[in-house]
């Protein structure tokens, strides 16, 4: 019964997702509002898996998002102009130099880099404990991205370099699929349903992995190391899985990215997104799939449509000489704050995460 | 809700400024576990040791550019390049220092990273700029006039930085006290982000120069060739008795005995009629009057504030902090002064835009080689 009805309810979701576009102009704010909005609701989704179902803090999520990027902007540009790769690429892409593969094989080389980082990322942090994790994952973090603004220094041979700092890697293709051709950003449409297709594959993985012996475990650690690790549960092998799977996640977001805004810049990857990122998580509501994508959404929306095109001019009309979009980051900060003294849960709570947080005595 | 309630009974970290020698647990059990515990220890010496001494080999051989005389590059073969990276570095290590000791005085009482911190300490900056505009200190100042009104500045954003940090903590620590950790440091975050963009709509958002009121820059005298600047004393003239003072009230006052109590046992101490939430209180406000005299110093020294300094100068002193051993007073102090140092170095041998990854690099060495730092000893959280 109940089981027919989440069915029911998971299809009612993807339909109205798929013909959603339909009722909005092809190329509108919102539209791009919803585009964004539903990438993050992907890398929402990575970073839950690490800092929700295993509970390792990670501060250095701009990581992924960044390598993501990035193995589109080597992979899927004339950057590396000395070499003359083309996979399944259009007609165009196909004359010019550099590494041009289908987008389909950046995603999954974007997520393999990120998911071999990842578990780079998660060794030196094995022996540690909670907060001290989160300080090496921002390390990391801050790390990568002054590589990323320094990378024009940093020759990789023939003339090229390793990233193209803030001046950015620009002209990198568009999704091409033979068939359908490439995308444009005149008719956001397909845009919108790649994003939402990548979203439903995560979704789908995420939901599987929950209720797997991985997903268990990963929530075993959480709850209590010791007792996990002495009933058997391999620790090194758990927590570094929970990294590289939370990461490819976020590489594969960040690639999609990297092609949407037709840009890979490293004045991007700043330690706030990693921060933007985990206060969807936690709106949400930590560990919980439906919260991180609910959450992911709505700071989505928040920060690309209710901040810059709705509310803006607020604090001008209150008398205010300041635009909302500064602060921005400074509303999710507060957003944290309120949510974690109000509503440690988050929206949708995960529901064993409820009952912990709940005093035994509150009826 | 205790909150080493659930917690192995391992020794805590201490805030007392003599801690006893770590027992040695276990070593028989696990052999490896002492060759690690030494191999971490002088692994990590090493690890501090390679950049001074390879720079000071490369200096001696090699030689470093000191300047042009008519078209060719003058090539000195000494130390005095090192020595004042050394000098530099020391003194900037100075106020990572008072910063770390904030971060090491509130992780050792409830094992929080006060995120906000780096943030308190740039209020702190503002505050004494503004200030001193205020009191109408500028470049004209007479010598007596300036002390006076930096003394008065020092005072006021001391209290001001003081009871920002009391505030944070009442309104975002607090209240998730019995709440999983990850709980505080999330609002820590968040509380970081609010202060910065306070900063950000204070001051706006690129750096802003401020008057060099002492000239820093002005050397006083020369050891071995090195000149030390006016900055330099001054860093080292508000440090040390600030740390003397410190320490004094830590392990003499009543109040500094209550705060050792309460960071080896929140519970027992509440049970020896210690008032545990006013203790706390009062750690946050040693931590918050430290940052806000690094933030005068830092405005002094650097001749320019901005609203992003906190967030860079938090990690460093985070980095400080961790080095020297968390929780332990004298370890943040050492640990600042040579973070201070390999800062410099790389800011003079690398360039600047790589000291940040030279600086996490760093961390995430210490925290591979030897999480409890330099003088710090085991904890639960740094195994």
């Amino acid at each position: 019964m109940t089981r027919w009805r989440g069915r029911l309810l998971a299809g009612l979701l993807i339909v109205t997702g798929i013909v959603l576009p339909f009722g909005f102009g092809s190329a509108s704010g919102f539209m791009n509002a919803t585009i964004i909005a539903v990438a993050y609701a992907v890398m929402a989704l990575g970073l839950n898996i690490v800092v929700g179902f295993a509970g390792l803090l990670d501060l250095g999520y701009v990581a992924f998002y960044a390598l993501g990027a990035y193995s589109l902007g080597w992979l899927g540009s004339g950057f590396f102009f000395k070499a003359h790769i083309h996979v399944l690429v259009s007609a165009v892409a196909d004359t010019l130099p550099g590494v041009h593969l289908n987008f389909i094989l950046i995603l999954i080389g974007a997520a393999i880099i990120c998911a071999a980082a990842g578990a780079l990322i998660g060794l030196p942090t094995l022996r540690l404990r909670g907060d001290y994790i989160a300080i090496v994952t921002l390390a990391f973090g801050e790390i990568i991205g002054v590589v990323a603004v320094n990378g024009q220094s940093v020759h990789v041979g023939g003339g090229m370099t390793l990233t193209a700092g803030n001046l950015g890697i620009s002209a990198v293709d568009a999704p091409y699929f033979p068939g359908i051709g490439s995308f444009g950003l005149l008719d956001l449409r397909p845009w919108y349903w790649l994003i939402f297709a990548i979203l439903l594959v995560v979704l789908f993985v995420n939901l599987r992995l929950r209720d797997s012996r991985l997903g268990r475990a990963w929530v075993a650690l959480r709850e209590d190391e010791v007792a996990a690790v002495s009933m058997g549960i391999p620790l090194v092998k758990t927590k570094l899985l929970a990294y590289s799977i939370g990461a490819a996640f976020g590489g594969m977001s960040g690639a999609f990215f990297g092609t949407y805004y037709t840009e890979v810049n490293a004045g991007q990857f700043q330690f706030g997104f990693s921060i933007f990122i985990l206060a969807m998580v936690i709106i949400g509501g930590l560990g919980s799939i439906w919260g991180a994508v609910v959450g992911g959404l709505a700071l989505g929306y928040i920060n690309n449509y209710l901040i810059p095109d709705v509310l803006n001019g607020l604090p001008a009309r209150l008398g205010l000489n300041f635009q909302l979009t500064e602060v921005e980051f400074g509303i999710f900060g507060f957003l944290l704050v309120i949510m974690m003294v109000l509503r440690p849960q988050g929206l949708i709570p995960e529901r064993r995460r409820r009952l912990e947080l709940t005093p035994p005595d509150a009826p | 809700m205790g909150l080493v309630h659930h917690l192995e009974p391992v020794e805590t970290t201490t805030i007392s400024p003599a801690p006893p020698p770590a027992p040695p647990p276990a070593v028989a059990a696990r052999p490896l576990a002492a060759v690690r515990r030494y191999a971490g220890r002088w692994g990590l010496i090493a690890a501090l040791a390679a950049l001074p001494v390879y720079y000071g080999i490369s200096d001696l051989t090699h030689g470093y550019q000191a300047g042009f005389v008519a078209g060719h590059a003058v090539i000195h073969h000494d130390l005095s390049k090192l020595g004042f990276n050394f000098a530099e570095g020391l003194s900037n290590g100075a106020i990572w220092a008072l910063i770390a000791i904030g971060y090491t005085l509130v992780y050792g009482i409830i094992e929080l990273i006060n995120f906000a911190h780096g943030d308190v300490f740039m209020i702190g900056s503002f505050t004494a700029v503004g200030l001193w505009a205020t009191l109408g200190l500028g470049l004209t100042t007479g010598a007596l006039g300036l002390i006076g009104g930096l003394i008065v500045t020092l005072v006021i954003t001391m209290i001001v930085t003081g009871s920002l940090n009391v505030l944070i903590e009442r309104v975002a620590y607090r209240p998730l006290r019995s709440a999983p950790k990850l709980a505080s440091l999330i609002t820590a975050v968040g509380f970081s982000f609010i202060l910065q963009n306070v900063g950000l709509l204070w001051r706006g958002g690129s750096p802003q120069s401020v008057n060099d009121l002492i000239r820093a820059q002005q050397p006083v005298f020369t050891i071995a060739g090195v000149p030390i600047l006016r900055g330099y004393i001054l860093a080292f003239a508000v440090m040390i008795p600030l740390v003397f003072a410190l320490t004094w009230f830590i392990n003499t006052t009543r109040a500094g005995r209550a705060m050792r109590a309460t960071a080896q046992d929140p519970e027992a101490a509440r049970l020896m009629g210690i008032n545990v939430n006013a203790t706390i209180s009062l750690t946050f406000a040693l931590g918050g009057m430290l940052a806000g005299a690094a933030g005068l110093i830092y405005a002094l020294y650097e001749t320019n504030v901005w609203y992003f300094q906190g967030f860079k100068a938090g990690l460093i002193a985070f980095t400080a902090a961790v080095m020297g051993g968390i929780g332990n007073v004298r370890g943040a102090v050492l640990g600042g002064l040579i973070i201070g140092v390999i800062q410099s170095l790389a800011d003079s041998r690398l360039g600047p835009e790589w000291t940040e990854a030279v600086v996490f690099g760093y961390l995430i060495a210490i925290m591979v080689l030897r999480p409890r730092g330099l003088l710090g000893e085991q904890t639960r959280e740094a195994g």
